[in-house]
């Protein structure tokens, strides 16, 4: 098998791994969702402002540190489900864990059109070693929006 | 007690250079492809890489004498027996033990130290008494006796580490007492590369904490410096068989033959009993109360070809070509901008732990790892080691007897490639 880093490094990572969109504390969020991944130590929070209708993602922010691919992941997944139903979320997560996790002759392996630009994740799947770092702000998502939580609550972990 | 193993029978391997050449050829490994480039193995403090001698000699006890051990009376059991019992006398003679009977065999030094903080610990630690480490330890080293003290009502102690990574003695020593019932610190620090002044410390927790009990966690001390617990004077000390070139699963754990003596068995089960009936149990004596059940037979014979390879290499070539190695990288490392390298003590194994301003190490590690180059990246199972020194994680490349300087100039190479892409 051969790949290239540049399938896991694209631009659009780098890029939002330097600066991620959405790093900033939503005072008054609905859910702050902390996020941790004990085996490298990356922490962060999600913040999510869920509109008047109960399932619109209104406001979707997350702060914190990681490596590029973490944080490009937070930042790509916040600008992607904005505006976005409880429901059409969680099934963006599946699609994306699907990707991520995906054995190279999986369909899903390559990307899915659906996903939008968070197909440049679709290298992930060729470093196991990293999926935990691509899914650790979609964990607190999945957590988040299946129990709820407040800033206080135990970090979603990746293990 | 009167020595059974005299100081000066050690074998004492003459200091010649070690053959660097000939050392990559024991080392099958050595020899792969990783994403298609040469492996540069930068990671035997997490764990050695096995020469031929200790592959083949797993190998042979399968094929040749395997059998249950202190078990059957048939040749291939007392066969099995013996070359096991041996492994023992090898081990006590590594760290200068008085007896093989004060060596235990365990799954490595985190089940030593478990043993320890649950046998030694749950009888002599009480409520307001306290166990100090360092800041310096490994979770292993931390959790037991966490456990312990959680249990107890008993106050676990930290003492403080510098800006260099070194324990000061002073406070060390103002935080020993009349309460402190166990200290326990690493011979070397896995994530900084620290020797700690072993002979100082037990000098200190001798005069200040009478009575107490000093038990060291050299998991990454044995690969690199030769081991003397006598010299140390401490009253414990554990190790792992896999980060000194043996095979995973097996370790030891050699504490004073009284102690021992003194001690409850920790596991109950078969091979540690002297009888047992459904009223009463007789334990078995020292060491083998403390191995119940069929241990790890292969590992431990292997285990023992790990030691004749160190001793027969010299630990004191090897501590010499490895410091070699140490300051080759460091002078490497210094003169990389952006690099900052996380524990400058003074007296350090070949461990160089570092971070790249702006680039998260996992990043770094990935990166690396597309060259070929294994390090590890993280924070080393030693969290508390990250938070003195304000970093998530770091990239740790630690160097042992098979390493080169070229090797080095392929890290280097390395780096500047990860602060290409980062840039």
């Amino acid at each position: 098998m051969t790949f290239d880093l540049r399938d896991l490094y694209q631009d659009m990572i780098l890029d939002h791994g330097k600066r991620p969109r959405n790093a900033r504390v939503i005072e008054g969020a609905s859910i702050a969702q902390p996020a941790y991944n004990p085996l490298c130590g990356d922490r962060g929070t999600l913040y999510l402002a869920i509109g008047a209708d109960g399932t619109t993602l209104d406001d979707i922010s997350y702060v914190g540190q990681g490596c590029s691919i973490s944080t490009a992941s937070a930042s790509i997944m916040t600008e992607f489900l904005r505006g976005k139903s409880r429901q059409e979320s969680l099934a963006a997560f599946g699609l994306f864990h699907d990707m991520v996790t995906a054995k190279p002759d999986e369909a899903s392996h390559r990307a899915i059109p659906s996903l939008g630009k968070l197909a440049v994740f679709s290298g992930v799947a060729e470093f196991p070693a990293r999926v935990k770092c691509a899914s650790l702000a979609w964990h607190a998502l999945r957590t988040a929006l299946t129990v709820g939580a407040t800033a206080s609550a135990t970090p979603v972990s990746t293990e | 007690m009167t020595p059974e193993i005299d100081p000066n029978e050690r074998t004492q391997a003459m200091t010649r250079p070690l053959n660097l050449e000939a050392i990559r050829a024991d080392f099958p490994i050595l020899s792969s492809k990783i994403h298609g480039k040469p492996l540069i193995y930068l990671d035997s403090a997490a764990s050695a890489q096995k020469p031929r001698v200790v592959i083949d000699a797993e190998r042979r006890v399968y094929e040749e004498m395997y059998s249950n051990v202190h078990r059957g009376v048939h040749d291939l059991s007392v066969r099995a027996s013996e070359a096991y019992e041996a492994v023992r006398g090898k081990v006590a003679r590594f760290v200068n033990a008085f007896s093989p009977k004060e060596i235990i065999f365990v799954r490595g030094a985190t089940e030593a130290i478990n043993l320890v903080a649950q046998s030694y610990g749950r009888l002599h630690v009480g409520q307001e008494d306290e166990v100090l480490i360092t800041s310096l330890e490994h979770h292993s080293n931390i959790v037991p006796w966490q456990m312990l003290c959680e249990e107890k009502g008993a106050k676990l102690v930290v003492a403080p580490i510098s800006d260099r990574g070194e324990v000061d003695m002073d406070v060390f020593g103002s935080l020993l007492g009349p309460r402190t019932r166990i200290v326990a610190v690493a011979h070397v620090s896995n994530a900084l590369g620290t020797v700690n002044g072993l002979t100082r410390m037990t000098a200190l927790a001798r005069d200040k904490a009478p009575g107490v009990v000093i038990l060291v966690d050299g998991a990454q001390a044995v690969p690199h410096i030769r081991v003397d617990v006598r010299a140390i004077g401490c009253d414990f000390y554990c190790f792992s068989a896999h980060k000194m070139y043996g095979p995973s699963g097996i370790g030891a754990l050699w504490g004073r033959k009284s102690l021992l003596d003194s001690m409850p068995p920790w596991q109950g089960g078969g091979d540690m009993i002297l009888s047992v009936t459904f009223e009463k149990t007789t334990y078995g004596e020292t060491p083998f109360k403390f191995e119940a059940g069929t241990p790890n037979i292969a590992g431990t014979i292997a285990f023992g070809a790990a030691i004749d390879y160190l001793e027969d290499l010299g630990l004191d070539a090897v501590n010499a070509a490895e410091h070699e190695l140490l300051k080759y990288g460091t002078a490497a490392l210094k003169s990389i901008p952006g690099v900052r390298l996380i524990g400058t003590a003074e007296r350090k194994t070949s461990v160089l732990s570092f971070v790249l301003e702006g680039i998260h190490a996992h990043d770094a590690g990935s990166i690396l790892d597309y060259e070929g180059i294994a390090v590890r990246t993280g924070h080393h199972c030693a969290q508390p080691v990250m938070d003195r020194f304000q970093v998530p994680a770091t990239i740790r490349a630690s160097f042992g007897i098979y390493n080169t300087t070229t090797e080095i100039d392929a890290l280097v190479r390395g780096i500047a490639k990860v602060q290409e892409m980062f840039a």
